[in-house]
């Protein structure tokens, strides 16, 4: 898979402030990428360079391998977090007007923005305008004029914030639909829930650094810490036995098996939750078989770090 | 069509598609009218009833020359002598009197008019004139010159007066001048205030709207800063010319329709017919003499240089604040340059249109289009019409320039609001 953009040595100062510290980053195309950070990372800078609206003050940016040019407004669309149309502007107008500023024709522009106010059913709109629509409806229109002159890279920064979880959620498959048709996807967020189930790639930056990137799966892996949270039945669901039960596992594994309380839901009262990481040079398979004596183990998962976890645990350590 | 006539294209239709645009397009011109019928109303009712002005003339050259008129009589007690006259017209409660020394040939300083209240200075003026010209005739007389000649003379005058277009100084039309100059300038000046806002407002309107960060990834920053200055400058000329439209057939039709009133009521005392006439025939031929083609042409030219100058400044003031209630401590440094050439223009220009001063301020950019639209009624040179909007060309261009380099980093940001030391900053990024 080849990389559709790709920024190099980027460095940003405003005055003293440093806003971006020598950072370097590859999209896979076809990918979603998640750009993740804390407020004042610099994610919105490293957004808004590559949209040409400010430059670096050193590096470079490549789309599809060519360096980055007011050409390629064309082929990047952008949805800012903070969301912005003109309030007395007819809502069709203002499409068109926009997709127009991207380099469409009148026709073209018309014919795709009347395709996607039928598909989000929204052509009743046409007319209105914007002050006259709710902020989900506004999204909406926000949305196509984002996608509506077909660009390679999709920009989103906070693509769910203002939206109803049905609208989201119909924004969700779009989004999805727009990568299978061949678009590449970058995503500034802080929601994890989105990152976890959207992208497959992230990057994590920090006070003007990226800390972290890489495939998704390869820094869970990285992140694994070989945990096992479990939930073993007692014989009668009462505290007591519960007691016993927990003096009996911990009797039987040494101090290498860090053993934690854990917290997940199951359908008795008293089952015995726990969370246990497994020493090196042991597997899963001889913690289950130890546990097998001790009753009914109704709960036995790997906990996969989140992407929250892995957030939080990172910035930390910086 | 480029992203820039685009920008132009949308700007320009907010702009007219404004309902208060409209309304003031075609509500102006008919309050203006209005107010000019008002006006002349007024003054009607103002000279309303018989004034009865005494006439002490010792030198015995002028009683005969005052004629009653519609509104005032001309009572000739010259033989009473001052002081008999002047009890007459206390006893009487005539308006006024006007005294005439004997020595009048030599001495001209000695008229006097008595009176509780001034008289119209159209009353005034038509009786000095009167004296004026009864005088000249006398001395021209005295020294043996042909009356028929001086007739003549002064049909060559009246010739010239064309000839001479802008250049002529006589009392009145400096005025007519002053007004027309005057009015241009001052309307030039409420047009660059009212636009200028107009573009702050749709600044700080697309800042506050978040829509900036949207147009400016599909275009660069100073394209969007220059279409809404074109766009709106469009719009500007659009009502000027409306206004020019409207308001100079508005303006024909009054006078067609008031025909020979108002100037009835300015030549008050004209009781001789040829005198008369010639004050009609000066005022209207002031009038068409008053270039107001290259009035109009030279309104446009200043209005899109001085905008220019101006409006990148209010886009770069709307750039830097969050909303208009901040823009307050930004306006003054804007405001008060057009205040100065206001200021300049009524007090320098009317008194000496081609005095250091007056000339000055119509080269300095920030006051150039005011003081020299109000210079054009009485001529000025094409050399200095030619480097006044060259130097107001140049100084556009730098502000334009500023400006976009204080607007394109003010649009994207928000939060505080900016010192002049911070925004002075910005020009560095």
């Amino acid at each position: 898979m080849t990389d559709l953009l790709v920024a190099e040595h980027i460095k940003k100062q405003y005055g003293t402030y440093t806003a971006l510290n020598d950072l370097s980053i590859a999209i896979p195309k076809g990918s979603i990428f998640g750009l993740l950070g804390p407020n004042g990372a610099g994610k919105t800078t490293l957004i808004r360079i590559i949209n040409q609206i400010t430059m670096p003050d050193s590096g470079k940016v490549f789309l599809d391998g060519e360096p980055l040019d007011p050409k390629h407004i064309m082929n990047i669309g952008y949805m800012p977090e903070e969301r912005g149309l003109y309030k007395s502007m007819k809502v069709g107008e203002q499409v068109i007007y926009l997709a127009r500023l991207k380099g469409l024709s009148l026709d073209e522009a018309k014919k795709r923005s009347k395709y996607w106010f039928e598909r989000l059913g929204m052509m009743d709109w046409w007319n209105r305008k914007i002050q006259e629509l709710s902020k989900g409806q506004a999204q909406k229109v926000q949305f196509i004029v984002t996608v509506l002159h077909r660009p390679k890279l999709l920009i989103f920064d906070e693509p769910f914030s203002g939206f109803d979880p049905i609208n989201a959620s119909l924004i969700k498959d779009e989004i999805l639909q727009l990568r299978n048709d061949g678009a590449t996807i970058l995503f500034s967020t802080h929601r994890m829930e989105s990152v976890e189930q959207m992208c497959d790639h992230i990057a994590l930056m920090h006070k003007s650094n990226k800390v972290l990137d890489g495939k998704l799966i390869d820094i869970k892996r990285a992140f694994r810490t070989n945990t096992y949270e479990i939930g073993i039945e007692t014989l009668n669901d009462t505290l007591e036995s519960k007691n016993l039960l927990h003096t009996d596992v911990m009797s039987g594994l040494s101090e290498s098996w860090e053993i934690t309380p854990a917290h997940f839901k199951t359908i008795n009262e008293n089952d015995l939750k726990i969370k246990v990481k497994i020493p090196e040079h042991h597997t899963p398979n001889d913690l289950l078989n130890y546990l097998t004596s001790k009753g009914l183990i109704n709960h036995f998962v790997e906990v996969i770090p989140t992407v929250d976890d892995i957030f939080i645990q990172t910035i930390n350590a910086n | 069509m480029g992203a820039l006539g685009l920008i132009i294209k949308r700007e320009y239709k907010a702009r007219v598609s404004n309902r208060s645009f409209i309304i003031m397009t075609f509500l102006s011109p008919l309050i203006v009218v209005g107010m000019i019928m008002l006006i002349t109303y007024l003054t009607s009712l103002n000279q309303a009833g018989r004034q009865t002005i005494v006439v002490v003339d010792e030198s015995g050259l002028f009683y005969k020359e005052f004629e009653s008129t519609a509104d005032i009589d001309f009572l000739d007690l010259s033989p009473a002598g001052i002081e008999l006259a002047k009890s007459e017209v206390e006893d009487k409660n005539y308006f006024g009197l006007l005294y005439i020394p004997q020595n009048i040939k030599n001495n001209t300083s000695g008229v006097r008019f008595y009176g509780n209240e001034a008289p119209a200075i159209s009353v005034l003026e038509g009786i000095e004139e009167q004296i004026q010209t009864k005088l000249t005739n006398e001395k021209l007389l005295d020294r043996g010159v042909d009356l028929d000649l001086i007739d003549e003379s002064q049909t060559t005058v009246s010739i010239s007066i064309e000839d001479f277009k802008g250049e002529r100084t006589s009392k009145i039309s400096s005025w007519i001048k002053a007004g027309a100059g005057g009015g241009a300038g001052y309307l030039l000046m409420m047009f660059i205030i009212i636009y200028g806002n107009m573009v702050m407002r749709s600044v700080i309107e697309e800042k506050t709207n978040r829509i900036i960060e949207v147009i400016i990834s599909s275009v660069k920053p100073f394209k969007l800063m220059m279409g809404k200055i074109i766009g709106t400058t469009l719009a500007g000329i659009t009502q000027f010319l409306i206004w020019l439209l409207i308001g100079g057939g508005l303006l024909l039709f009054l006078a067609l329709y008031l025909n020979l009133n108002p100037l009835e009521n300015q030549s008050a005392v004209g009781n001789m017919a040829v005198t008369k006439m010639d004050k009609i025939e000066l005022v209207v031929l002031d009038i068409l003499n008053l270039p107001l083609l290259k009035l109009a042409f030279f309104f446009l030219i200043y209005f899109i240089g001085g905008y220019f100058l101006y409006s990148s400044i209010y886009a770069a003031i709307g750039a830097a604040v969050d909303s208009e209630t901040d823009t307050q401590q930004f306006m003054l440094p804007v405001i008060m340059p057009l205040m100065l050439a206001i200021y300049v223009g009524f007090f320098a220009v009317i008194e000496n249109p081609d005095g250091s001063i007056a000339t000055a301020f119509s080269m300095i950019p920030l006051t150039s289009p005011i003081v020299m639209l109000m210079r054009i009624p009485f001529g000025v040179p094409w050399w200095q019409l030619a480097l006044s909007v060259s130097i107001l060309v140049a100084s556009f261009l730098f502000t334009v320039w500023f400006g976009s380099k204080i607007y394109r980093v003010g649009i994207l940001m928000y939060g505080k609001k900016p010192t002049y030391k911070e925004i002075l900053k910005w020009i560095k990024y």
